[in-house]
């Protein structure tokens, strides 16, 4: 895998989680789609705030305080480049890619979304991306639709043009599906919501851990994803177009989002932290901030590279086992670094705990994404999903499992 | 290889004891393990408050239709009063494996269905699986 660029022998030196057994064998860490591993330098600085800077932030005059807030808005700064957003002001910290989601759903579709209007989502969408959506059209008794998928989880390109109409308000899509692994035509998708006048939220939850990106490029209006998928702690960012935030009421009252408070009435503090209320996840956002460091070293073109020359590895092996069913396009240049798939003799549940004896951590279920296995007639499948720190004698390990659990399950 | 996977239980899960539906069934009930998606449906025919015939249907992990198998065996014959007091030890002394805390969701669920179904949901006391 050198020719990614990516040294990932070192890269793999780097987390301390690699380094251990589970059940006597060496752990083999294949979900990280649901959260990354955290690399020492994270983890350092979690311990170092607490151990020398933990002040609350934004308020103090002392020393702590002033340590706390500077790294806390400093971290801001760095995931602004990263993202390569206008303005520190459009980037706004929250508890994750959910909540970043449903402060859109609530701050801007409750203002914006009247009775019969429409909302469009993709069927390849996470519950996350869904659910904030059904709430916001059932109390405003608007529609929500969904963009169909082919077989091999592509989006369809005439769904894209006709289910985005004049009445549409609001359309919501993933950039990378967390289960097909599908990249979306997103550029596209974001051109046709501005076209008929609507706005665009981008669920990038599984995009911005592993591409490039650049939402002035993309055009997003609003653009969601996690901390925590891209090496960095239990923190989510939402951007948001400076002119859309501005209008905006606030998504949560209380301390740290006010200018002033009167008995009576308050006015609210300016971006971003208008919508940052409260004591906020500060230690968080900083290791956020050195996991945006981490990234930014080794390069997103050189990341994606080698997640794409490692699924391209998977896809082969893992398609080559009989009988098996891989979900999503089958070209390592359509997909993210995620694979789902069932075999016929065990579910998905049995899959992972027969894995887990082998020290391999996979996902069984359905991935927070009910409405995508229905759509395929599949109850739940198992995902295995790579990262920086993946090698492909992972996935041989993961194949070699796989024969074990064929033949537990041999009718 | 592996005790958890023993003959027994893929013998169950591969072969299922119960397994149908009863169209005239006087108790009928169904549930969902959200965490999988596994579902099981379970229905009774009763006599004088006795069972006397019982299918489920679902679709699910080895644990939890083996589990399912392995009740229904047991609830034929058995009082709704009867039905009422199983526990979970019931059911891990069945299965007899060890199940970690996640998997144990799996195995419980044929009790929790078949209990909310004989207390009717809004009398059940309560979730058998929280500890």
């Amino acid at each position: 895998m050198t020719h990614s660029g990516l040294n990932v022998a070192a890269i793999r030196e780097d987390f301390p989680i690699l380094q251990q057994t589970v059940h006597g064998k060496p752990l083999v860490y294949l979900d990280s789609a649901a959260t990354s591993q955290k690399p020492e330098a994270v983890i350092q600085v979690l311990d170092e705030y607490y151990r020398k800077f933990n002040a609350n932030i934004h308020r103090g005059v002392y020393y702590l305080a002033e340590e706390a807030t500077a790294r806390y808005e400093g971290a801001r700064k760095k995931i602004q480049k990263f993202i390569n957003a206008k303005s520190h002001r459009e980037v706004i910290y929250t508890r994750n890619a959910t909540e970043a989601l449903n402060l859109v759903a609530y701050a801007w579709g409750r203002a914006n979304v009247q009775e019969g209007d429409e909302i469009v989502a993709t069927v390849l969408e996470h519950h996350a991306n869904i659910v904030p959506w059904q709430l916001l059209a059932k109390e405003k008794k608007a529609t929500l639709k969904f963009i169909r998928a082919d077989e091999h989880g592509l989006l369809r390109a005439d769904d894209i043009e006709t289910m985005i109409t004049a009445q549409t308000r609001l359309v919501a899509a993933t950039m990378a599906s967390n289960v097909a692994g599908t990249l979306t035509p997103i550029k596209q998708i974001v051109a046709r919501a501005h076209a008929i006048g609507a706005v665009c939220v981008v669920d990038a939850a599984q995009a911005v851990p592993h591409m490039p990106v650049d939402v002035q490029a993309l055009d997003a209006d609003f653009f969601a994803f996690s901390g925590h998928k891209m090496l960095g702690p239990f923190v989510g960012v939402l951007y948001g177009k400076r002119a859309l935030l501005e209008k905006m009421e606030p998504f949560l009252g209380g301390g740290d989002m006010i200018r002033e408070v009167h008995l009576e009435y308050s006015k609210w503090n300016e971006l971003p932290w208008k919508f940052e209320a409260g004591t906020p996840a500060i230690a968080e956002a900083i290791g956020l901030g050195v996991a945006v460091d981490y990234l930014t070293a080794l390069g997103m073109e050189n990341v994606r590279a080698h997640e794409r020359a490692i699924t391209a590895y998977a896809l082969d092996k893992i398609g080559a086992v009989e009988g098996i069913r891989i979900l999503g396009p089958l070209d390592p240049d359509q997909r993210g670094g995620v694979v789902a798939f069932s075999i016929p003799e065990a579910h998905p549940h049995d899959v992972a705990q027969i894995f887990d004896r082998e020290g391999i951590c996979v996902r069984g279920g359905h991935h927070c994404a009910m409405p995508l296995h229905e759509y395929y007639g599949i109850a739940a499948t198992t995902r295995a999903s790579f990262y920086i720190y993946s090698i492909p004698e992972e996935v041989d390990k993961l194949v070699e499992t796989l024969a074990k659990v064929r033949q537990i399950f041999k009718a | 290889m592996d005790d958890l996977y023993r003959e027994l239980i893929l013998d169950h899960y591969q072969h299922p004891h119960n397994h149908g539906e009863i169209p005239d069934a006087d108790i009928s009930y169904e549930d969902s393990n959200p965490l999988c998606g596994d579902k099981i449906r379970i229905d009774l025919k009763l006599k004088n408050n006795v069972v006397e015939d019982v299918k489920f249907n679902g679709k699910g992990c080895a644990i939890s239709q083996a589990s399912a198998s392995m009740l229904t065996d047991e609830l034929i014959g058995k009082s709704l009063d009867e039905i009422k007091q199983l526990d979970k030890q019931f059911i891990l002394d069945l299965l007899g494996i060890p199940l970690g805390p996640t998997r144990i969701k799996c195995a419980l669920l044929p009790l929790k269905v078949i209990k909310a179904g004989v207390y009717g949901i809004n009398a059940w006391p309560g979730e058998e699986e929280e500890e």
